[in-house]
């Protein structure tokens, strides 16, 4: 059962020299509904703030461009366009080193876990101008908030945040009978792509009982919604198609003018279907435990969603409260985020140092391990299989990184024989312990405990 | 006959087998065939109407955009059209018949113009439409129809995800950036750790593998600041560095020549919304380096058999922008090379450049799926049914008539 060192390492984000490992399962839950220390010492910039002063400006400066084109003027206005772009990327590359440091310092890590987790099931990502970067703060302000609470409250702040509704094209649909649809003939319609992900990726899973005609009748539920840079997400009536809409045989709207009540009540009600319980909770378990987790685990996960109508906590602590997470055996092989920043909170890294060296301590070399920072493939996100991330190429570039990027960042490299204590403590296994003392130098017992399958699976 | 009795027989032809110019080691390995396919993506959108000017035409002039210097490094293709002067080095090729284009070609996508939904299209095969992506890409699905086909058969090459190749049916995937540099002990060192894990292990040893054949060695023996230098140096991405077109062609063509019979790669900086003539001939000369780069990795027997397909997302607005560069457009062109190719042409159903033959007004009018040259490609070099073509590798697709690319 519970094992302290095996919390820090499956649940947790890695084992640090300084910071205890939580003495109990309990522990390890309470830390969720504690005050959130690392985002008020390390603080990302909320969505709101960010749509205001960089989407705005970017906006502004497009617009000025436009009005000013053929002109000496427009080149201004071009090169303030670049300046804040590139500004933007600066902060993206920033909030990349502030996760990383929130992962190092952390006392509660299960949170900062449980955001990467619900963060890559909300994947979204940005197409236009700055709001590529806006990844982080999307995250900080749409996930993080709800880690704890109810699964249907992170699904609306996720499913009807400006991000979600810009990435899969929400804003731009109209109901075939809205307003707009009717006064643009041709040019105004219907857009399925936020619908038919809310019930494949988010909510029921491409298994779940779903037809294409409650995919099309969600997607007409869900017209109206749109954003602005200043006020974020609103209900724009003129492109609701009038109601009612029958999702999963429930109807929705219809006695009155289209509003968003029906679309969060539409929402409420997916949270809680048991095909929404079986896919999400199966998915957490699979982030967490195994590929292929324990069928009495993913039915006692399973069963705590539909008694508590999805309280999170509860599922969670379903999870923890289970054997079969805590099988000793090696778990699942770590994501490159979790993999660099394990080993940046094993060698202790200061904020500062990652800050100055992020391109070749953390951006470039996640990449090569097959994580585009904020870029993901597709809205169903990162890949949970441990193939996907055990390639030839993956795996070199995770080598390449142990055996050379601590000494590139820190002065003076922990003893290696130290350091697998530090990294694995009781589940060092005794190859490795001799690789570190029996390497000719500290960056190659480093290395080489960080290439090790006890270090690279969780 | 098996590898012994083809042993014997080189013995008693009184060969030295290793000094065999045809015979390199790994090529016993099971192998669909000797013919070789080369996708190249130009990320960016690249301008078609600039690399392959059309400058016959009678509309060309009024577009306000400067035209091939044909006093300086352009030169004349067939009297209607020029190539840019910065693929002037590609000249031997264009008369040896080795080097063609396709002209006013596109993927079928329209009007939004994004690089992310057009770049996703063009490596996902399909036509734009409100469904989901498909989640494996062309070239993959490709590799699935190859008789024989293993894990070394197709080869993404760069640090990228490359769509194109992902799906079922398993691939390489290597850059030379991911180059792995560790001392002899090391090496003995991370073997040993791996043992107690078979699908760590196995991917151990690919990855040493690949290591010491892209180029350098994987044992290291300098000091531990030299071998740092060293690795840091390989782990800059190719953009930055100055010839990536150049260093990805020399890996794909050392593949090639073994076992692998397709390899993907991308070059970059196509976007040239601003100073295009001071921008592309940058990107030009990559291309350029990158295919003769191929050319001479792959050899004469080799390069015979290959065909190389560059292909990018959308083409760029027919007049001149603002800012001495070109917007997001539609219909470009297409760069295909290789000593399988019926080159020395370029192919085209050109749709004119006057205000009612330009798209929307504004970009080059595609009049030709991008897509049906490179099914022909497949069906000429893999022998891949017309069927199979039209339905998996890019569905929904009507091939049409035959352009005749290959020899």
């Amino acid at each position: 059962m519970f094992d302290p060192v095996l919390a820090d390492i499956r649940f947790g984000c890695g084992r640090s020299p300084r910071i205890a490992a939580p003495g109990s399962a309990r522990e390890l839950l309470a830390g969720l509904t504690a005050p959130d220390r690392m985002a008020h010492i390390f603080p990302i910039m909320s969505f709101d703030a960010f749509s205001r002063d960089m989407v705005a400006s970017a906006h502004t400066l497009g617009r000025i461009r436009h009005l000013t084109r053929g002109t000496e003027a427009e080149e201004l206005a071009i090169d303030q366009i670049r300046r804040l772009k590139r500004n933007a990327r600066k902060m993206q590359s920033e909030w990349l080193v502030t996760h990383v440091t929130r992962r190092v310092n952390s006392q509660t890590p299960l949170r900062e876990r449980l955001e990467s987790f619900w963060a890559d099931h909300f994947t979204t990502r940005g197409k236009t101008n700055v709001l590529a970067e806006a990844g982080s703060p999307y995250v900080e302000s749409a996930i993080r908030p709800h880690l704890a609470g109810r699964f249907d409250e992170l699904l609306i702040a996720a499913v009807t945040h400006p991000m979600m509704l810009h990435y899969l094209d929400q804003h731009a649909s109209a109901g075939p009978n809205s307003p707009q649809a009717l006064k643009y003939p041709g040019k105004k319609g219907l857009n399925e792509n936020l619908a038919r992900e809310v019930l494949e990726l988010h909510t029921l899973g491409v298994d779940g009982p779903y037809t294409q005609t409650d995919v099309r009748e969600l997607a007409e539920l869900l017209t109206g919604l749109a954003f602005t840079t200043e006020g974020g997400t609103e209900f724009r009536r003129p492109l609701a198609e009038p109601g009612p809409e029958t999702v999963l045989g429930k109807s929705y709207g219809g006695d009155h003018p289209a509003r968003l009540k029906d679309i969060h009540d539409a929402l409420r009600d997916l949270a809680r279907h048991p095909a929404t319980a079986r896919h999400v909770a199966g998915k957490l378990a699979v982030h967490f435990v195994a590929d292929a987790p324990n069928a009495d685990l993913l039915r006692a996960m399973e069963t705590a969603w539909l008694d508590t109508d999805g309280d999170l906590m509860a599922v969670y602590r379903a999870m923890l409260g289970h054997p079969a997470a805590w099988d000793p055996r090696p778990g699942n092989a770590k994501q490159p985020l979790d993999f660099i920043a394990s080993a940046c909170r094993a060698l202790d890294i200061p904020q500062y140092i990652l800050g100055k060296r992020f391109g070749i301590a953390l951006l470039q070399p996640m990449r090569l391990m097959g994580q585009v920072w904020q870029t993901p493939p597709g809205p169903d996100g990162l890949p949970e299989a441990d193939d996907a991330w055990l390639t030839p190429q993956g795996l070199a570039a995770r080598l390449q990184w142990g055996f050379t990027i601590p000494q590139a960042l820190l002065g003076a490299l922990p003893d290696p024989r130290d350091f697998v204590e530090t990294a694995l403590g009781s589940r060092a296994p005794a190859e490795v312990r001799f690789a570190a003392s029996a390497a000719e130098t500290r960056a190659d017992g480093i290395g080489v405990v960080l290439a090790s399958p006890a270090f690279q699976r969780m | 006959m098996d590898r012994r009795s083809f042993l014997a027989r080189s013995a008693a032809l009184g060969c030295s087998l290793a000094a065999s110019p045809l015979v390199t080691p790994v090529s016993f390995a099971a192998t669909p065939g000797d013919a070789r396919l080369v996708v190249i993506i130009l990320r960016g959108g690249m301008d078609g109407l600039d690399v392959v000017a059309p400058y016959g035409d009678p509309d060309f002039a009024a577009l306000g955009r400067p035209g091939p210097d044909m006093n300086g490094d352009a030169f004349d293709l067939d009297g209607r059209f020029a190539l840019h002067g910065a693929l002037a080095p590609l000249r031997p090729l264009w008369q040896a018949g080795d080097l063609g284009f396709a002209h006013a070609v596109s993927i079928p996508y329209r009007d939004k113009r994004s690089h992310f939904d057009g770049q996703d299209l063009l490596e996902a095969g399909v036509a734009a439409s409100d469904a989901p992506l498909p989640d494996d890409g062309w070239l993959n699905r490709l590799v699935q129809h190859l008789p024989g086909a293993s894990a070394e058969t197709a080869y993404a090459i760069g640090g990228e995800p490359f769509r194109i190749l992902s799906g079922p049916a398993p691939v390489s995937r290597w850059t030379p950036e991911a180059d792995l540099r560790l001392s002899p002990q090391a090496i003995l060192l991370t073997r040993r750790v791996m043992q107690s894990d078979p699908a760590m292990a196995a991917a151990l040893e690919s990855a040493f593998a690949l290591a010491g054949r892209d180029g350098d060695e994987l044992a290291f023996s300098g000091s531990p600041g030299d071998m740092m230098a060293a690795m840091r140096d390989d782990m800059m991405a190719p953009r930055d560095r100055n010839r990536p077109g150049r260093v990805l062609a020399e890996f794909a063509g050392a593949q090639l020549r073994d076992a692998a019979r397709i390899a993907c790669y991308s070059l970059t900086g196509w976007d040239t919304h601003k100073s295009q003539e001071r921008h592309l001939p940058r990107s030009l000369e990559q291309l350029s380096d990158s295919l003769l780069a191929l050319q001479s990795a792959l050899g004469p027997e080799a390069w015979g058999k290959t065909t190389v397909a560059a292909v990018t997302e959308f083409g760029r607005t027919a007049r001149w922008n603002g800012t001495g560069g070109t917007d997001h457009g539609t219909g470009g062109a297409m760069v295909l090379a290789g000593g399988a190719l019926r080159g020395g042409r370029v192919v085209t159903d050109w749709p004119g450049l006057d205000d009612g033959a330009l798209y929307e007004g504004r970009d080059l009018r595609p009049t030709r799926d991008l897509r049906t040259h490179l099914a022909w490609l497949l069906h000429g070099q893999f022998g891949i049914g017309r069927s199979t073509l039209e339905t998996t590798v890019f569905p929904g697709l009507d091939m049409g008539s035959d352009p005749g690319l290959l020899l």
